[in-house]
């Protein structure tokens, strides 16, 4: 018999016989349940060839099983008023169904059903690959979409962070039925997944019904993993792109560590303070980041119109980068003078306390307003397991507030160097016809 | 299904205290200045969200300075009496707090959200955004440059090019018709003294709604609200003319965008829908959701996406606010699919005016419709919007309570009575924005400029 133990406050963990481990977290605001169930599979598991096949695996899900045919599962859902999707990632790919609490059951029977049982049809499986290229098209509509990829590209030349979830166009043309299921099959097993669900629940009637549903699924072998580690950097990289528009955008992409290494925290303060708040829920936040020292630097002084920054929690290391939409009357080069200019200055100096407590208070208030919503609580239960464990999630604020500015100086130190990073350029070609 | 969920256990002190938003628990609290407070207290959330409007809207643009009131409204939080643009970003960034504020075609909208403690702070701000806003010269020029930005961008954006296309060829000499961000050139037309000028006559507390929902007792909030907003008049405040009614089309209008070097194309085509307070309304909603949301995107989703793989999303949005805004079908495809799409959506909306919807289909987007309503009242932010709608269309505070009635009365020969009402494909607007397409030779063909609406 499996039993429950707490593994924080109100948060009850267990692992099935078959490997599965099970999160919950009873919440009983709003009569409501929202079930994630995490893969440990994404595209960070597709060798050359196959890049995308984890996005494509996650939409040939919603195609159907025998018992659940295709379309039917769509309209199951909406018509309990709730609603589901799916997320694809480099390190994960994730589930989701957040309903009514009294139609939880149907959660948890697709999600057994179709961790085992997709159909893969190929009629099914050529419809989606017009649907997937014509997805990739829609990103390559933007300009910040081609300059993201080969910003990415020249960072990973090893590592398989090298290439776009989505896919290379070539492997999206010719990747087979075959190949997808094979996929599917190596990675969809119950001792390679994390259900979580928080909610309005019982925690001891809710792992009846999960046992129910998940406990006769059969484990798999331990899904091979591609042991790629990106080499060092030996110098800056740099890369152009043209195309439409009349818009410069550049990108600066620093090579930072994984979630789990203690500099983490304090490259999440340092971020907050140079580029704005850094939030991890899955909704946004609408804390802007005018008092940031980029904003500062390059949109007050008219060299830029916005800046932007962004820093994952992955499982390898992965980059800290920051966009920056130039202003119609400055240019590439003098942007990044001026970047220059305040990695250096915080990287002599550190942070000001105020700029501490405001990036503290600013995380604290994030994490309130996430704590709001059933179905971001549930994603944080599983995503932590994602890149480290549920420790990580409930010593949050705790790490965060033990930042010093000394810690932010050292890792400006150690991290926003030339030889860690690639500059990337959007080089519009002009208007339009 | 035959699982019952242990409510009963549960129901101890816990999902018994969930109740929809009601007259009980709605503080609704009219000023003598016009302006209406409602707010709801939820005791066990730490945060608080505010949710607002007021009537300063681009229907009141100028056509040479087409953009003239979401420029105003994007300049309120760069400078007031009290702060400078830098310390309002630092009080608000330095609490983890928002406040933002956009313009739309009848209204200016602002929302924010702060810890409970700070909610002093966010009406005080607010308080100051809106009636005292100083336009200072370099922030003027500052904010019309990433307007420029982004009218640049929008420029080379396939979706927001067909949406922009879609509008001007749809209500043509209708104030609808015009873009509320503006264009270059109109924007480069105003001066600080129209932004200046446009807040002095626009800007008042008439007809203004202010929604406060957290942590907060309805008692402080209305003492917090009369402190910062009581005081606020403007006799020049005018009041909104009734909308022209919109021309209806001849025959149907078509136009492509062509916007080359891109890989999609974006397509969006319909007609005029009914106002949100219309007897249409629940109707047209259902019969929408059955048009293109239900499932995965509704009969659309299926036939367009599922079955024929043509595209990457395609759905029906029914815009009705104020006044009578789109029906319209949204799509993205491959440029030699536009053709395919175009015969595939026109076929769904043949059938959507010629045979009633299944029983099936009625009961299964009903019951969606009833379901959601626990879900979409989950957050703070959710009940704010709730209670902004009611009071914006006057659907009384007993809305939510009502709103089951409203659902389960309409029939299938409503849904497609209202559907033929607004639906005629041979009266439809079509636009289409991105690369060249089979056939896109014989359109007509070139962007909306600023002389179209002179």
């Amino acid at each position: 018999m499996t039993s429950l133990h707490m593994l924080a406050p109100n948060v009850y963990h267990t692992t099935l016989a078959n490997g599965l481990t099970v999160l919950l977290k009873p919440l009983p605001t709003a009569p409501v349940v929202s079930h994630w169930i995490w893969y440990k599979v994404g595209s960070r598991d597709e060798p050359t060839g196959r890049t995308g096949a984890s996005h494509w695996v996650e939409h040939m899900l919603f195609k159907g099983t025998p018992k659940f045919p295709a379309g039917v599962l769509d309209k199951a859902i909406s018509r309990t008023g709730g609603y589901w999707n799916a997320f694809t990632y480099m390190d994960w790919t994730t589930y989701f169904e957040t309903l009514p609490a009294e139609h939880v059951r149907l959660a948890l029977e697709l999600e057994a059903d179709r961790m085992v049982n997709a159909l893969f049809e190929p009629k099914e499986v050529e419809s989606e690959r017009t649907v997937i290229l014509s997805e990739r098209q829609g990103h390559e509509n933007e300009p910040l979409f081609l300059l993201g990829e080969e910003v990415q590209a020249a960072a990973f030349r090893v590592h398989p962070y090298h290439h776009e979830i989505i896919g290379d166009t070539a492997d999206l043309e010719r990747m087979t039925r075959d190949d997808l299921y094979a996929h599917y099959r190596t990675y969809y097993r119950p001792n390679n997944a994390v259900l979580a669900l928080a909610g309005a629940f019982d925690p001891k009637s809710m792992l009846t019904e999960i046992r129910r549903y998940f406990e006769d699924l059969e484990p798999g072998p331990e899904p091979p993993r591609l042991e790629r580690p990106e080499p060092p950097q030996r110098g800056e990289r740099r890369v152009e792109v043209r195309g439409p528009g009349e818009t410069f955008f550049v990108q600066v992409a620093y090579k930072v560590p994984r979630a789990a290494n203690a500099d983490f925290f304090s490259l999440l303060v340092l971020a907050s303070l140079f580029t704005g708040p850094v939030n991890l829920n899955l909704f946004g936040s609408g804390i802007t980041n005018h008092t940031s020292r980029l904003y500062q630097a390059l949109v007050e002084t008219r060299q830029a119109v916005g800046v932007g920054g962004s820093l994952s929690a992955t499982l390898d290391p992965y980059l800290y980068w920051m966009i920056i939409t130039v202003h119609p009357d400055s240019d590439p080069d003098t942007v990044l003078r001026t970047l220059a200019d305040e990695v250096a200055r915080l990287q002599e100096q550190g942070p000001r306390p105020e700029e501490l407590e405001r990036a503290r208070r600013q995380a604290q208030a994030l994490f309130a307003y996430g704590s709001e919503s059933i179905t971001n609580q549930a994603f944080w239960l599983g995503y932590s397991a994602m890149f480290a464990d549920y420790a990580w999630f409930a010593e949050f604020l705790p790490r965060l507030n033990a930042v010093t500015a000394d810690d932010v100086r050292r890792v400006a130190q150690t991290y926003l160097q030339p030889h860690r990073r690639v500059v990337g350029v959007y080089l519009p070609t002009g208007g339009q016809a | 299904m035959t699982f019952r969920f242990p409510t009963a256990r549960l129901a101890s002190g816990s999902t018994a205290d969930f109740a929809l938003p009601g007259p009980q628990d709605i503080h609704r609290v009219p000023l003598d200045n016009g302006l209406v407070l409602l707010s709801r207290h939820h005791p066990h959330s730490p945060s608080v969200v505010v949710r607002g409007l007021l009537f300063a809207g681009a229907y009141w643009d100028p056509p040479q300075k087409m953009g003239l009131a979401a420029f105003t409204a994007s300049m309120l939080k760069q400078g007031t009496q009290r702060y400078s643009h830098r310390e309002i970003a630092d009080l608000l960034e330095s609490r983890g707090a928002s406040l933002n504020l956009a313009g739309h075609f009848h209204t200016v909208g602002f929302g924010g959200q702060a810890l409970s403690e700070d909610l002093p702070l966010l009406l005080e701000l607010l308080a100051q955004v809106l009636q005292a806003p100083t336009f200072p010269p370099e922030e003027v020029e500052k904010r019309r440059a990433q307007i420029l930005t982004s009218l640049d961008l929008r420029a080379q954006d396939p979706a927001a090019m067909a949406d922009l296309t879609f509008d001007a060829i749809l209500y043509r000499s209708h104030p609808y018709a015009r873009p509320e961000e503006g264009f270059p050139e109109t924007i480069q037309a105003v001066s600080r003294e129209d932004l200046r000028a446009f807040h002095a006559r626009h800007y008042g507390p008439r007809r203004m709604i202010l929604v406060v929902v957290g942590a907060v007792p309805p008692a402080q909030v209305e003492d917090l609200v009369r402190r910062y907003f009581e005081a606020w008049h403007n006799p020049k405040q005018p009041a909104e003319p009734e909308l022209p009614p919109v021309p209806p089309l001849k025959s149907a209008v078509r136009r492509f965008v062509p916007i080359p070097e891109k890989s999609q194309a974006d397509l969006v085509l319909g007609v005029v829908g009914p106002r949100r307070n219309s007897p249409d309304y629940f109707p047209a909603a259902l019969g929408n959701s059955i048009l293109g949301r239900f499932g995965l995107m509704g009969r659309l989703g299926d036939v367009v996406r599922e079955q024929a793989g043509l595209a990457y999303y395609v759905y029906s949005a029914l815009n009705a606010g104020l006044g009578p805004g789109p029906w319209d079908v949204h799509a993205g495809v491959a440029p030699h699919h536009v053709p395919q799409a175009l015969d595939l959506i026109l076929g769904e909306i043949r059938r959507f005016i010629s045979e009633p919807v299944t029983e099936e289909e009625l009961n299964d987007v009903k019951a969606a419709a009833l379901g959601r309503l626990p879900l979409s009242l989950e957050t703070n932010a959710g009940v704010a919007g709730a209670l902004l709608n009611m009071e914006l269309y006057g659907l009384g505070l007993d809305y939510l309570q009502r709103y089951p009635e409203w659902i389960r009365r309409v029939t299938r020969e409503d849904v497609l009575e209202t559907a033929r009402r607004y639906w005629d494909p041979d009266r439809l607007a079509i636009a289409v924005a991105g690369p060249a397409f089979p056939g896109s030779e014989n359109w007509p063909q070139g962007a909306p400029t600023p002389e179209w609406f002179l």
